[in-house]
């Protein structure tokens, strides 16, 4: 079990988290995308062994949305930022 | 009774002529395995087998490379050799063969998808699995024991009907029991109504069941290093060389190895080895765990699976039951998992079938699966000429082993996809035309 720390919360356990996968940058008009920009913001994904900038929710918790740095081979955290997502569009 | 016909039988083999006709049979039919050959052998203490296959030293160049030595790999550098009468074929493995999810899965074998895409490529899979056997002479103990796939509410039920009546449309063999069905054909099941999770009902397929994992691998890598097959071991890929937007070649940790045509099958580092060449993939790669039991006198004899529940089981010819879990939701490379997915999986289990609670876990691993967004895999070319892609099986890969391995080898060899997986290319992912199978996959991700 993950120990994640929730930049809110604190240090909290992994079942109290949603994975929300690797923190992208949203187009800021999806509309001017072609077909394969956008299939390549909505499915490709870099799915990178080492360090990984991901997005997590604290959903049964504070509800909302920060970002991590996560090692994929030894799960191993280094920060965890309030993600834009929340503050700007107050998912 | 057998010893005794092994008596009356043995003055027979003292004889020298019976050594001269196995011989001469052996030289006759190549290195095929018969009661024979293992009579012969236990009667030489079993000193002289040869190895299953030869670990080639890599050549300079090839006119086919695999990167990837587990089921996927070894079937595809087989069928190359077998029906595209290729060679010059290598395998490069940057481990042991059949160490990644070939040797990690649950062994379970069915065609029970929704899709007419998946259906078809799954059950020409579970059909190369009836004869693997036979075609590969090596003993992949394929047992069709039937598989349940449990409803346990109203929209498990309409979501269980609608896969059934499309798999009896493509010719699939697939019935629903109703819960006293169930109850007849695996009764150890608890189907009380006051359940938790009470058992509404399950499709079957019989001719669903599993197979012996290692055994098809080994099998495939015998048979494909028997048709001169290079399988090359301890050789990991580093770089794909790439010319003019076409192949030449690939770099590894034993130096540079040509090739005109390269194909990927390395499931969980597909995206890592994509990268090489320039492309990223649709793929996030996930920890995916199983656990066996200690082993208890034949108890299951069928494979049980609910998904809404999460367990899937069976029972070894061991003893053992192998259970999985679904996959941690993070992307994950460890080879190990968090300990609340195998919790949830046994309290799943515990609740199907009371009668294990007392039973205790011997050991739990994980994997790697390569998840795709619509659980269905990618078999096709890539943005790069001469490169080729397998990768996406997610937890589907070992049962789609004969038939990924068939329909790659084919677009490997003619440059063009096999009418089973031209629906499975990477351009789905552009055009939109996916195949969502998230309902036939077992594992929700």
């Amino acid at each position: 079990m993950l120990i994640i720390k929730c930049p809110y919360c604190g240090d909290r356990e992994e079942t109290e988290f949603s994975y929300g996968g690797e923190n992208k940058k949203r187009p800021a008009d999806p509309y001017s995308l072609s077909d394969k920009e956008w299939a390549e913001y909505l499915f490709f994904k870099k799915n990178t062994v080492g360090w990984h900038n991901e997005l997590w929710n604290h959903s049964h918790g504070c509800r909302r949305w920060f970002s991590i740095e996560r090692h994929t081979v030894t799960n191993e955290i280094k920060q965890s930022t309030p993600s834009q997502l929340s503050m700007e569009e107050n998912i | 009774m057998y010893s005794l016909i092994y008596l009356s039988i043995t003055p027979y083999f003292l004889h020298m002529d019976f050594y001269k006709k196995i011989t001469y049979y052996e030289k006759k039919m190549g290195k095929k395995l018969s009661i024979f050959g293992n009579i012969k052998a236990s009667h030489e203490n079993h000193e002289n087998w040869e190895p299953l296959w030869k670990n080639a030293t890599p050549k300079k160049t090839y006119d086919f490379i695999i990167i990837g030595g587990g089921g996927h790999g070894l079937a595809t550098a087989y069928y190359l050799s077998r029906i595209h009468k290729s060679s010059n074929i290598a395998v490069i493995e940057k481990g042991w063969l059949g160490g990644g999810g070939t040797g990690r899965n649950t062994s379970i074998i069915r065609s029970n998808y929704l899709w007419d895409e998946s259906a078809h490529l799954y059950d020409f899979s579970l059909k190369l699995y009836e004869t693997l056997s036979q075609d590969l002479n090596f003993n992949t103990m394929v047992s069709q024991r039937g598989v349940l796939n449990l409803a346990h509410n109203l929209s498990d039920v309409r979501g269980a009907k609608r896969r059934l009546y499309a798999n009896q449309l493509n010719g699939i063999d697939s019935e629903w029991l109703d819960t006293e069905g169930v109850k007849k054909y695996c009764p150890i099941i608890n189907t009380s109504p006051d359940a938790r999770y009470p058992v509404l009902g399950s499709t079957l397929q019989r001719r669903g069941g599993v197979a012996r994992h290692d055994a098809v691998a080994w099998g495939y890598a015998r048979a494909a290093s028997d048709a001169g097959v290079d399988i090359i071991q301890h050789c990991e890929v580093t770089d794909i060389h790439v010319s003019n937007n076409k192949v030449v070649g690939v770099e590894t940790t034993q130096g540079r190895i040509n090739a005109k045509r390269v194909g990927i099958a390395v499931a969980g580092y597909a995206s890592n080895v994509a990268k090489m060449a320039g492309f990223e993939l649709p793929i996030a790669t996930h920890p995916l765990q199983a656990y066996v039991s200690e082993p208890v006198k034949p108890i299951l004899d069928c494979v049980v699976m609910s998904g809404a529940v999460h367990v899937y089981l069976s029972q070894t010819d061991k003893g053992e039951l192998v259970m999985g879990a679904g996959v941690d939701k993070y992307i994950g490379y460890g080879q190990r998992g968090s300990f609340n997915v195998i919790e949830e999986q046994l309290s799943a289990c515990m609740q199907l079938f009371p009668l294990f609670s007392r039973m205790r876990v011997m050991r739990t691993w994980a994997g790697m699966v390569d998840t795709c967004p619509d659980a269905s895999p990618i078999v096709g070319k890539t943005p790069v000429d001469g490169l080729y892609i397998n990768c996406g099986w997610g937890t589907g890969g070992f049962k789609s082993t004969p038939g990924s391995g068939w329909v790659f080898a084919h677009t490997m060899f003619n440059d063009a996809p096999h009418d089973l997986n031209k629906a499975f290319s990477l351009e789905r992912f552009y055009s939109g035309a996916l195949i969502d199978e998230h309902g036939a996959a077992a594992v929700a991700h």
